[in-house]
């Protein structure tokens, strides 16, 4: 229409909504002026190919008069004939706006299924048609009773008539545009949890990459100290590790652990990170922690820092397991190894302090070494009871 | 540019037939190339190991896949095993010992890191079933003690022969029982093994 006019289209469309505020007779020019003048591109109106619909109105007749007659009948023999009054401009329109429907462009069509059924809250699919269809009718009901108690002059119920009216005008509203809102709505909140996890997500990859890259930084720097640069290595490895496969943020490794497991896994850490050495850890069962679990972890963390100091070996490897009677802990290394009949001082006396921790809780401690060999430390703990 | 690092490492001790960076790529030049042993990287772009694995080993039976990866989680490992792989090692794995692994996969035996041994021994723990299972086959469905024995030791660190030694058997005898374990974590259908599985997503 503005292109009929020779105006930007927006402007008239602000000119025709404030008009239509003013009077609601702007909505009728609008919708009127929409029939007839053709939209850019297509060579005849709306307007004109309705008229032109034979097929359309055959059909559109065929279902309005019957309907028509009808309610005249059933209104004017139920004395309510103000409903009736309603019924001819109510049927008419749904005529008109099913001729329109057949008729409009393709692009208006697309404008009506993209804008206004959306709104209506009808999905693709017979069943939400369907449900579109008694929500519509239910609403037009309700809306209309609300439009005719405001409108007529019934002499009971004077009081309650203009709000029971507003209420039902209201309420056809809510049920005919009611779900279109709650979709935005839950629509806007999914996206905004989807975004915070998203944030959060992005801010723990970027503390991950920060921390590589900052080993990287050190690494390069500590050429000459290659035990350096193994212990960075692997520290930065099991910070990565447990982020990507076990979810744990980075940052977040707390040194009190909850359970054996856990116990086990910080003295991998502090062991690694305060002595030269490389610590293979498996577990096998998990529990709480007890004072014989703890006195257990004790031991077997002397007993690794044991290794690492005296053994000369690059490596220790750690077995825990957890069984229904006991936790059992082997401290194994390949390193320079020992004979336990002889005293060397230092370790003779770690050897015992060792097997105390253990034997103050009911357990027991078994060293195995020879020269050349290596060396075994065998701890066990007995369990309570089935604690989980 | 790890490809190459391992590639440095095994040197002439055998002879590489083939690579690949993608699961599609490597299951056609698998079974084209039908190479002893396949080093398999779990993580492969393209559907990952497992997708090679599910599309050679049903065909080709007598190609060994070791399995390598940085991984070492427990999902990653059992899928793998129980889509028939025989044996799992770590990236981080030194030269010397990735090589054993190899010539032991490429005879026949499984391969089995400490940590493996370790997941096997919790997926079939013992008296950890609420529910008892019903219908165990034994056959399948448990270790028998000797064998959670072996698995002990390896999971302590020691090699087969140092096991062997332990245990004052042949060191043939180690690696049957380790075979024998392996199948069964192949096919069993053990609660404990399915419903881990399940947890996990795997099944």
């Amino acid at each position: 229409m503005a292109r009929a006019i020779g105006v930007d289209a927006t402007w008239v469309r602000i000119g025709a909504v404030l008009l239509a505020i003013a009077s609601g007779v702007m909505v009728l020019v609008y919708a009127v002026a929409w029939l007839l003048i053709p939209m850019e591109g297509v060579e005849s109106s709306v307007y004109t190919r309705a008229v032109h619909d034979r097929q359309g109105i055959r059909v559109v007749a065929a279902v309005l008069v019957p309907t028509l007659v009808l309610v005249q009948l059933i209104t004017s023999s139920l004395h309510v004939a103000f409903i009736g009054y309603l019924g001819w401009p109510t049927l008419l329109a749904v005529g008109v706006v099913v001729l329109i429907w057949r008729n409009a462009d393709a692009s208006e069509r697309a404008f009506i299924d993209h804008d206004v059924v959306p709104m209506l809250g009808a999905q693709s699919g017979g069943r939400g048609r369907r449900w579109l269809m008694v929500r519509v009718g239910i609403g037009v009901v309700v809306g209309a009773a609300g439009i005719a108690l405001l409108v007529a002059g019934h002499t009971t119920l004077a009081a309650l008539r203009p709000v029971g009216g507003a209420v039902l005008v209201v309420g056809a509203a809510v049920i005919i545009f009611g779900p279109w809102w709650l979709s935005l709505v839950r629509d806007l909140i999914a996206e905004r949890q989807a975004r915070a996890l998203a944030e959060e997500r992005a801010q723990m990859a970027a503390h991950v990459h920060d921390s590589v890259l900052q080993t990287l930084a050190l690494i390069q720097r500590s050429v000459d100290d290659p035990q350096h640069v193994v212990r960075l290595a692997r520290a930065q490895e099991r910070e990565l590790r447990a982020w990507l496969f076990e979810g744990r943020p980075p940052g977040a490794i707390a040194d009190d652990a909850a359970t054996f497991a856990e116990g086990i896994g910080v003295l991998q850490r502090q062991v690694e990170a305060d002595h030269h050495i490389a610590v293979q850890v498996v577990v096998v069962g998990d529990c709480g922690l007890d004072d014989a679990t703890r006195a257990l972890l004790d031991a077997a963390r002397e007993a690794t820092v044991n290794a690492a100091k005296w053994s000369g070996a690059d490596q220790v490897s750690l077995y825990a397991e957890v069984e229904p009677d006991a936790a059992r802990v082997y401290v194994r290394d390949r390193g320079l190894g020992f004979d336990p009949e002889a005293v060397p001082e230092g370790r003779q006396g770690i050897a015992q302090s060792i097997r105390a921790r253990v034997t103050r809780v009911g357990g027991r401690a078994v060293i195995h070494s020879a020269p050349g060999e290596g060396a075994e430390v065998q701890l066990s703990v007995p369990r309570r009871a089935q604690l989980p | 540019m790890f490809r190459a690092g391992v590639k440095a490492e095994l040197g002439d001790a055998v002879e590489v037939v083939g690579e690949a960076d993608e699961a599609s790529a490597a299951a056609e030049l698998i079974a084209e190339r039908l190479p002893d042993v396949v080093l398999l990287d779990v993580h492969l772009p393209g559907g990952g190991g497992l997708a090679v694995l599910r599309g050679v080993h049903p065909a080709h039976p007598e190609v060994q896949f070791l399995a390598l990866s940085v991984s070492d989680a427990p999902e990653d490992v059992i899928q793998v095993i129980r889509a028939g792989a025989r044996g799992y090692v770590t990236k981080t794995i030194s030269g010397p010992e990735l090589l054993q692994a190899v010539y032991r996969v490429a005879a026949g035996d499984a391969v089995f890191s400490p940590r493996l041994a370790g997941f096997v021994l919790d997926a079939f723990a013992q008296g950890g079933d609420p529910l008892p299972d019903r219908g165990l086959d034994p056959e399948l469905d448990q270790l028998s003690p000797r064998e959670r024995e072996v698995l002990r030791l390896i999971a302590r660190g020691y090699t087969y022969k140092e096991v062997a030694r332990h245990l004052t058997i042949s060191a043939k005898t180690v690696e049957s029982h380790v075979s024998s374990v392996l199948r069964k974590l192949q096919l069993s259908t053990r609660h404990q093994l399915t419903r881990w599985a399940t947890d996990r997503r795997l099944v």
